[in-house]
């Protein structure tokens, strides 16, 4: 590698920054949003964190996909850190059976 | 407001409590997925030929995980620089969505810490954020408990994962490589109140795997959640007048 290995991290982090403030830097320079840009930034973390979680849904075996699921439902009942713990102990036992 | 209630926000105004334990609590449940995920990504850079400084000036810098592994792998295939720029312009593309909802909730911090805070934003602080949000106003210093809590997790494991990077196994061995998903979908049904909540969802599934399997990773997250937000804005009514006007006066008194 010929190039500055420092001067491409530089780079990567300013582009990586950019993400990370461009939303807000377009948004807040409208003063009045509509009505239907409100409810897509409402829905933002529903639909890009389902998209983030879609594929593991599907990509390991059924036991991935039970415990996902199962996570989802306790965490209906109880706090991150048990639904995790539960999610868990399920993959654990499911990868016996399958 | 009622006089009690008056009452009640004055004395929690005048001795704001400090929410820097309440947030770093919030990220206990992640860091036995942080921990893997940083140390082989610093075992990997050693592997690579990166030196320690440029391992940790990545981390630190860049702080994105997923982005981080796909420059070691193009750095190892001898792409182009800018190439690799671009990509990891791509694989983070999803934080401007995550920056444009964030920033509404971000009211109470000072201009210096909004933008500490966004250079902070991974997935799970987006997530926990944006959960916490529809119960109560964003703190500063709940914000930074997770985020400082985080990131020194992410820099000491990166560090030893460089250091002592030959010792460790597999992670996905132990089932960590799931923590995120199992996380992530505790969060998504704290929002399961909203209006247009399955509609979102089943659209953000079908369209993130139908991009995931024709374009491909990492493109199904950006464009299978913009499949989501389509039918948000078009599900979504117009506001009764009254509605608006209210609002409008809230904007005012900001």
């Amino acid at each position: 590698m010929e190039y500055n290995i420092y001067l491409l991290i530089t780079f990567a982090a300013l582009a990586t920054y950019a993400t990370r403030v461009g939303g807000h830097l377009v948004l807040s320079r409208f003063g009045r949003i509509n009505h239907r840009v409100e409810a897509a930034l409402d829905a933002v973390p529903t639909a890009v964190l389902t998209a983030l979680v879609a594929p593991s849904l599907v990509n390991q075996t059924l036991a991935e996909t039970i415990a996902i699921l199962a996570a989802g439902a306790l965490s209906l009942r109880f706090s991150p850190a048990v639904s995790v713990a539960g999610g868990m102990l399920i993959v654990v036992l499911l990868r016996q059976v399958f | 407001m009622s006089r009690d209630g008056l009452i009640l926000s004055v004395i929690s105004e005048e001795v704001p409590r400090s929410q820097w334990w309440a947030g770093a609590k919030e990220a206990f449940p992640i860091l036995p997925t942080i921990v893997p995920f940083a140390a082989v990504f610093g075992a990997l850079a050693v592997e690579r030929g990166l030196t320690l400084g440029q391992i940790m000036f990545a981390s630190g810098t860049i702080y994105a995980g997923a982005s981080q592994y796909a420059m070691l792998d193009l750095m190892g295939q001898g792409v182009a620089p800018w190439l690799i720029v671009a990509t990891v312009f791509a694989i983070n593309f999803r934080h401007i969505l995550y920056s444009a909802a964030m920033g509404r909730t971000l009211g109470a911090f000072g201009h210096f810490q909004r933008y500490l805070a966004f250079g902070m934003m991974v997935d799970p602080q987006f997530a926990v954020t944006m959960a916490r949000s529809r119960k109560e106003p964003i703190r500063p210093s709940f914000y930074f408990g997770y985020a400082v809590f985080v990131y020194i997790t992410w820099m000491t494991s990166n560090l030893l994962g460089a250091l002592f990077g030959r010792l460790l196994e597999d992670p996905s061995r132990f089932g960590f490589d799931l923590i995120l998903p199992l996380y992530f979908i505790g969060l998504i049904m704290g929002f399961r109140s909203s209006a247009t909540f399955v509609p979102v969802l089943v659209v953000s599934v079908v369209g993130a795997l139908g991009v995931y399997y024709t374009l491909g990773s990492p493109w199904h997250i950006t464009l299978g959640g913009l499949c989501g937000l389509v039918v948000a804005a078009v599900l979504s009514k117009p506001p009764l007048e009254g509605e608006v006007e209210a609002k409008e006066e809230r904007a005012d008194g900001v």
